[in-house]
């Protein structure tokens, strides 16, 4: 019955996948299970890690990484801290700067726009590389950051070797404490193998320069992103609000924002994605240092593994910082969903349902809830 | 039914192929794994060999000089050797390694031998005359009673002065620091305004000369147990800290530099502690200081300085290990070392090449008399994360506990080392 039917080819049809099965399989599924293998087995970085050498011994990398107390977890617990504070600086600044250089951009009557366009778009086609190396230059000790600062009578820090964070600076400035001595009551205690001074230092003076570029480089991109998703706004919608007397600032945020609002989701997810993963600053610029305060989970996870040759241990931060990136992106996409939407969808699947029931059982609910009641 | 089959037949078919991709990978010649160790025999080619050679090039000089030496002995041997620059040393290794076809002879940091020895990617060879060789160099490439590898060429730390400044601050040649307490004395002495008499680049490559020179060391001399907590170490790092405090002694970054060599050429720095390398550096970009180098001085337990190297190494996988030690010979050699010496400007590991790259080049004496009495990096495996640890809390030195930050990294040390 079924080969005769001439509607279904399942041979002709797995022919005709099979080049993108083949691919991704290679390239995408084969090199995740060997590195989840990896993560899961004493691997020491010489021969097939498929090879009968290879042992394979369970959780033991993630128990030193997570659970042991000791340099592997004291060194991945850093690098979250740090990734915590740069991505609670970095994903708010760069969506907000892009969407108002969008804003900005999309006014039909700015002169030289494309212009605008080109030059906001440009650091975001420049190699990270060659910004990175130019940033070096840029915060040095005797740089032209520094040097302009000088005009307002700043003196400015030695960005890249400055490993103090700025919460402590804060904290020492208005004379809550001081960094040579830190109150005892936030040394003692340690969590995870950091002090509650540790955790609640701050991105470091270091880790804020990098921040700067990121925020930099990455607001021409996303900004992109705002643009294409303001050239579908149609003008009436606007003109309308005019007509009803909307102001500039209640027309962006009753009008444009609603309107914007898959493209800002988009921009926040991709932003954390790329904020958790980040590694070429780290790997140009300061390769973790001063004092660990710029090590990231993928810096920490190349330097376990070429470095330190611990190949297992590598793959497991890989994997942790995966699990990671999935909680936050889909908690933070539960977080913005459209909830007018959501309850809309929620009440249309309750009416379906009720449709559906035999009328019995809805008599049954209704008495029964009027006997508890 | 028939739905069922079509959604188990996708994931089975993406299965099917990782499984094919996996068994490809493990196919061509992973299984003859050496593990290293000098009672294997040398594998040697049948015929010419082709080999492959990974150097970290300092730059233009260095590879062509290289590239030179490596052909002549192709030439006369008839064998085929090619030179590849490595931009990122351990990363290419590590591919090499990973992939069952390592390059046959690669330059290898010492910091690095125990652990490439523990992982079995090494063979084992002596070159020819080795006991040429400055000891503590050969101590620096043995573990576990092995010597791995034959001594490159090495550099040790000097201490660098500020001509100008030395004589500014009415010192002679006579005030040359010999001592720590005259050390102290003179960087006080030349602390002036912006200029700190003293600044190093901050981490075990700097500091850990000072512990030397007061007789202790990161771990004991079997490199099986730390001795980070022990009197002599947190003497050395007393030192310093005390220096730091009084101004006379700083770090790099504490004077807007990003080493050592850029603070002294910068001037903020009227002293600094570098290797011979610092010469290159200071005639490019910094071509009007003028300076003069000295011996570290002696700390109580006598002289004591740092000793870096690399050596050749030679690949467990590879297939013609008899002719890269042959090359090594060749490349090693007094008079190619003092070639290579005068080519990029690094020391010949051999004694016999030193009276005459002594003779050639006068104002190295003090780096190549480091070579009695230096002493190389810690030699162990797994302890690139420790010393990475103690480096980084060693840039907070100046408001550091030491007692409780030497007990963690012995506590960090013990972890790996007892493993």
């Amino acid at each position: 019955m079924k080969s005769r039917d001439p509607q279904r080819q399942q041979g002709a049809g797995w022919l005709f996948v099979s080049p993108a099965i083949i691919v991704l399989g290679v390239f995408l599924v084969a090199p995740i299970g060997m590195a989840l293998w990896v993560s899961l087995s004493d691997w020491s970085g010489s021969g097939s890690p498929i090879s009968g050498d290879v042992n394979f011994i369970g959780t033991e990398n993630y128990n030193a990484l997570l659970a042991d107390p000791g340099l592997a977890r004291q060194d991945l617990m850093i690098s979250f801290r740090n990734t915590f504070y740069y991505v609670l600086g970095v994903v708010p600044l760069q969506t907000m700067l892009a969407l108002s250089l969008a804003v900005l951009l999309n006014n039909r009557f700015l002169r030289g726009r494309t212009f605008f366009r080109t030059a906001f778009y440009f650091p975001s086609v420049v190699s990270s590389v060659a910004i990175s190396l130019l940033f070096l230059f840029l915060f040095a000790g005797s740089g032209a950051i520094n040097n302009v600062l000088g005009w307002f009578g700043v003196n400015g820090p030695n960005w890249f070797q400055d490993s103090r964070g700025l919460i402590h600076i804060f904290g020492d400035a208005v004379g809550l404490w001081s960094i040579a001595s830190p109150p005892s009551w936030m040394t003692s205690p340690s969590v995870m193998g950091l002090s509650f001074w540790e955790w609640f230092s701050g991105p470091s003076v270091a880790l804020s320069a990098i921040m700067m570029q990121v925020i930099w480089t990455t607001a021409g991109t996303f900004m992109l992103l705002f643009l294409a998703g303001l050239q579908d706004l149609p003008v009436e919608v606007e003109e309308a609000a005019m007509v009803d007397g909307a102001n500039k600032w209640q027309r962006f945020m009753n009008v444009t924002v609603p309107h914007l609002r898959p493209t800002i989701l988009l921009v926040v997810t991709l932003g954390f994605i790329g904020t958790w993963q980040v590694f070429d600053q780290m790997y140009v610029m300061t390769q973790g240092g001063p004092a660990k305060t710029t090590l990231t989970p993928a810096y920490l996870s190349y330097q376990a593994a070429f470095t330190n040759g611990d190949w297992g241990q590598g793959a497991a931060i890989a994997f942790i910082l995966f699990a990671i990136i999935f909680i936050l992106t889909t908690t933070q996409r539960w977080l913005m969903r459209d909830k007018d939407a959501s309850a809309q969808k929620r009440a249309d699947r309750g009416v379906r349902r009720q449709r559906r029931r035999p009328t019995r059982v809805i008599v049954e609910e209704t008495q029964r809830k009027a006997q508890s009641s | 039914m028939k739905n069922q089959k079509n959604r188990l037949a996708a994931p089975f078919a993406v299965g099917l192929a990782s499984v094919l991709a996996l068994t490809a990978c493990g196919g061509d010649g992973f299984e003859d794994q050496e593990t290293g160790g000098d009672a294997e025999e040398a594998t040697s080619a049948e015929g010419s060999a082709d080999l492959v050679m990974l150097i970290a090039s300092s730059g233009e000089a260095e590879t062509a000089a290289v590239e030179e030496a490596a052909a002549e002995w192709a030439e006369e041997s008839g064998n085929e050797v090619e030179v590849r620059v490595a931009a990122d040393m351990n990363q290419e290794l590590a591919q090499g390694f990973a992939g069952g076809n390592p390059p046959d002879i690669f330059y290898l940091d010492a910091a690095q031998v125990a652990q490439q020895a523990t992982d079995g990617n090494l063979h084992a060879y002596e070159a020819e005359d080795n006991e040429d060789y400055f000891p503590a160099l050969q101590e620096a490439f043995t573990y576990e009673d092995t010597q791995w590898c034959a001594p490159k060429d090495f550099s040790t730390l000097g201490l660098q002065i500020n001509t100008e400044m030395w004589e500014a601050a009415g010192l002679t040649d006579e005030d040359i620091p010999t001592t720590y307490e005259e050390l102290a004395e003179v960087a006080e002495t030349l602390t002036e305004g912006d200029t700190t008499g003293l600044v190093f680049s901050p981490g075990v490559d700097r500091v850990g000369a000072f512990v030397v020179g007061n007789g202790g060391w990161w771990l004991n001399e079997d490199a099986t147990e730390p001795t980070g907590a022990s009197e002599e170490v947190l003497s050395g790092l007393e030192y310093v800290k005390e220096n730091m405090a009084e101004g006379s002694f700083a770090y790099a970054g504490d004077v807007d530099a990003g080493w050592g060599g850029e603070a002294f050429g910068t001037e903020r720095a009227a002293m600094t502690i570098e290797g011979n390398w610092i010469r290159g550096a200071m005639s490019n970009d910094y071509p009007d200081v003028d300076y003069t180098v000295a011996e570290l001085p002696e700390g109580s337990e006598g002289p004591g300085t740092l000793l870096f190297s690399q050596c050749w190494g030679v690949a467990s996988d590879s297939e013609a290990q008899a002719e890269a030690v042959e090359l090594v010979n060749h490349l090693s050699t007094p008079e190619q070392q003092l070639e290579f010496a005068e080519a990029f400007g690094v020391m010949p590991s051999r004694q016999a090449a030193t009276e005459d790259y002594s003779s050639a080049f006068p104002e190295d004496a003090p780096f190549i008399a480091g070579g009695d009495y230096g002493r190389g990096p810690v030699n162990a495996p797994d302890m690139t994360q420790v010393v990475a640890d103690l480096n980084s809390q060693l840039e907070g030195i100046s408001s550091a506990d030491l007692q409780q930050m030497m007990e963690s990294f012995d506590s960090n040390a013990s972890a790996v080392l007892e493993q």
